[in-house]
């Protein structure tokens, strides 16, 4: 029960000039977990993060932290058990990225900030940990964003903190950079048992790395669970106000909307081997069918986001044969028939009799091979025949 | 680890380094500012005259009276504005600000004329104290004024701009005084609103030091602060500064240091800027423990050199301090501004690549 309580919102309102954003947040985190505050911009996962970092003042209510109101604490007790990590970037000059870094013992050391041995090697860890030691030497004003994020990172954990804030740690940086910073925050949290609470824009990470999600939207928290809670199509679609296209929560990807009008091509494959082709097609907006699809084919999850039509069969049971008769209507209603490639052991027999008809009707095209051969079928249906 | 752990102690002996030059530097410069004038005396002599009270009657008071107090408030005023100006810069987070440009000095010339005209029109009288009082009331109500627009004008440029016309609108008020004020006066006034270090004397000389030497420790025991605030007013709360109480500090500081100058020699222009600007360099970091009694020195030295040149480079014609303090410290200014410029357009060269 004590563990349980160990960090919460108590009916906590946050909000700018007395204006009330977000009301009565209500929530407890655990010990070593990884919160993450997803919604859209302007939704206010900033304003929460930084009140509960005491940069702007509460509206109601109280954040209480190892059972005592964090407003009780001072400035230089919370700083030994909450770091940060803010948007904006310090604008430094003539500092070190180790100086940057350093400046985190602050807490911890005495009334001139002089670093003893041990504040040394705490933060020599904590370079490393980030993987910046090499570039402690240089000036932090100088390095690019992802090394500034590293080093910032570092600067947090030189506070040696129970809890670390994060807002939009990964804005600035590629996907290498992303990952590695998160990478680092999973292991903070699992190793040394640090909470970790973090606003992302990427919600495929945010479903990946968190234990708890929090949905920022609207006057009141929206919603609040584990990413299985949290990561529902629906949810997902109503927090974003996402309008055309789709989320998947299995991939964990966003997808554009469906090509609209009638099939022009009918997709076979199988085991993956279809969904190159669909987003390709996707892409150019050329409506499509798939088939056929056993229902528990990775295939068949996205072409329902992204075909017009699919021809599904029940997973394990052979095809039938009026499922076969649609899979011909639909390869005799369309320009061609593209085979993305079947593994060999679902080379089921009717299978291969749609191919053949396709084959028949001269419409099949192979484009198993790769790229070059799905090119050469899109110049095809684009007109321009390359035969 | 080993390559991090040797550019700390290049980093260590750069510092121990700049800091033996400027003791040196400083030390050379205030012998020879003693003994040059119109009555010349070599450092040598200099000293046998301080230490073993040596030399004519006329020597020693052209030395204990005239010289001495000039050069050690040079040393002590200097100190004081290059000072001001390091805090100045923590505090806007800028690093062009300083008492000059944002207009505290002009401010704290105001008041201290409004002061002058007032005593010596009635008693002919001011004491150093209440100099120093008037002219740091004149700062704070610039500083205020100040802060009052900055949250206004986001960019570096525009509070400059506005400190430079809260300066000019303070300096045009100061000039109707001088106008309107007594002839007796003019003299004296004239002389002091343009900035100099002439006519100090012992009294001066104790007010300021007592004044300046503890607002230079406060400043030393602030520099855990200050370099936590380097990193922005939010990372240095949630390091544990209390930023509403440092801040108020550190402008009490800055108006102090920039007030006792004021008060004294009138305003001494860019000091404030080009010598923290030169002295980072020099030690190539802004961490500000090393930095403080280092920008102290430099002010100084700079102050120091200027006055000398002020009074011998048209002798027996007097140069105003703060035509030499501009002349040498403006393409310092100027230099900062462009190389700035050059760093900040790679960067976003830089970005546009990416």
């Amino acid at each position: 029960m004590m563990e349980q309580c160990w960090f919460r919102l108590n009916k906590m309102t946050v909000g700018y000039n007395r204006q009330p954003l977000i009301r009565e947040i209500d929530v407890e985190v655990e010990r070593g977990q990884i919160v993450t505050l997803i919604g859209p911009n302007g939704a206010g996962k900033s304003t929460i993060l930084k009140s509960i970092t005491r940069q702007i003042p509460l509206l109601g209510g109280s954040v209480i932290l190892d059972e005592r109101d964090m407003k009780t604490y001072s400035f230089g007790d919370l700083a030994k058990r909450m770091a940060v990590m803010l948007t904006d970037r310090p604008r430094t000059q003539l500092l070190t990225c180790r100086d940057v870094a350093a400046a985190g013992r602050y807490p911890y050391t005495g009334r001139f900030g002089l670093l003893r041995p041990e504040d040394e090697e705490k933060v020599d860890e904590a370079l490393r940990t980030v993987g910046a030691e090499d570039i402690a030497g240089k000036d932090f004003a100088r390095v690019s964003d992802g090394q500034r994020q590293r080093v910032l990172l570092a600067r947090a954990l030189c506070q040696e903190p129970e809890l670390l804030i994060l807002d939009e740690p990964t804005s600035y940086l590629d996907v290498k950079h992303k990952l590695e910073l998160l990478a680092i925050l999973r292991d903070m949290a699992r190793r040394n048992g640090m909470t970790v609470i973090l606003s992302l824009h990427e919600i495929d990470l945010a479903m990946k790395i968190s234990d708890r999600i929090w949905c920022v939207k609207g006057d009141y928290l929206a919603a609040e669970g584990t990413p299985e809670e949290i990561f529902r199509e629906e949810q997902i679609r109503a927090l974003f106000a996402i309008g055309e296209g789709s989320f998947d929560p299995w991939f964990g990807s966003l997808e554009l909307p469906a090509p609209k009008g009638p099939a022009q091509v009918l997709v076979v494959s199988a085991g993956g081997s279809g969904i190159p082709v669909y987003r390709r097609l996707a892409r150019e907006g050329i409506p499509f069918a798939a088939g056929i699809l056993y229902e528990n084919d990775v295939d068949h999850r996205l072409a329902g986001r992204l075909a017009c039509e699919v021809i599904t069969e029940e997973a394990f049971g052979p095809v039938r044969e009026e499922t076969l008769a649609r899979a011909k209507a639909a390869a005799g209603a369309v320009r061609l028939v593209l085979d993305a490639g079947l593994p060999a052991g679902s080379k089921n027999s009717r299978i291969r009799e749609l191919l053949e008809e396709a084959e028949r009707l001269g419409r099949l095209r192979d484009v198993s091979g790769g790229p070059e051969a799905l090119e050469k079928a899109l110049r095809e249906l684009a007109g321009d025949s390359a035969e | 680890m080993s390559g991090t752990g040797m550019a700390r102690a290049a980093q260590k002996k750069r510092i121990v380094t700049v800091y033996l030059c400027l003791a040196a530097a400083l030390a050379a410069a205030v012998l020879i500012a003693i003994g040059t004038g119109s009555v010349a005396m070599p450092a040598g002599r200099v000293a046998r005259i301080i230490l073993l009270g040596e030399g004519s009657p006329e020597e020693r008071s052209i030395l204990w009276k005239i010289r001495l107090p000039r050069v050690l408030m040079g040393v002590i005023l200097g100190g004081a504005l290059s000072l001001s100006g390091f805090l100045l810069q923590t505090f806007f987070a800028n690093p062009i600000a300083g008492p000059f440009v944002l207009g505290i000095s002009s401010g704290a010339k105001l008041t201290v004329a409004m002061v002058m005209i007032f005593f010596l029109g009635t008693s002919g009288y001011v004491s150093s104290w209440t100099l120093v009082a008037a002219s740091f009331a004149g700062a704070l109500a610039v500083t205020g004024i100040i802060l009052a627009v900055s949250p206004r004008v986001q960019s570096m440029a525009g509070l400059l701009v506005a400190g430079i016309m809260v300066g000019y609108i303070c300096s045009a008020v100061t000039d109707f005084l001088i106008t309107f004020a007594d002839d007796a006066d003019i003299v004296n006034l004239t002389g002091w609103s343009q900035g100099s270090f002439s006519g100090m004397n012992w009294g001066n000389v104790r007010a300021a030091l007592a004044v300046v030497l503890v607002c230079f420790l406060a400043a030393l025991l602030l520099s855990k602060q200050i370099g936590a605030y380097q990193l922005g007013e939010a990372y240095a709360q949630s390091m544990g500064v209390n930023v509403r109480v440092f801040r108020v500090l550190l402008v009490l500081l800055s108006c102090i240091l920039s007030a006792v100058v004021t008060a004294f020699a009138g305003p001494v222009s860019f000091v404030g800027i080009a010598v923290p600007f030169l002295i980072r360099q020099a030690l190539g970091t802004s961490r500000p423990l090393p930095v403080i009694p280092a920008v102290f020195m430099g002010g100084s030295l700079f102050c120091v050199i200027c006055d000398l040149i002020a009074r011998t480079a048209m002798a027996p014609t007097e140069l105003r301090v703060s035509a030499v303090t501009s002349l040498l410290g403006a393409p310092v200014v100027l230099y900062m501004l462009m190389s700035r410029g050059r760093h900040s357009r790679r960067e976003l060269s830089a970005k546009e690549d990416r």
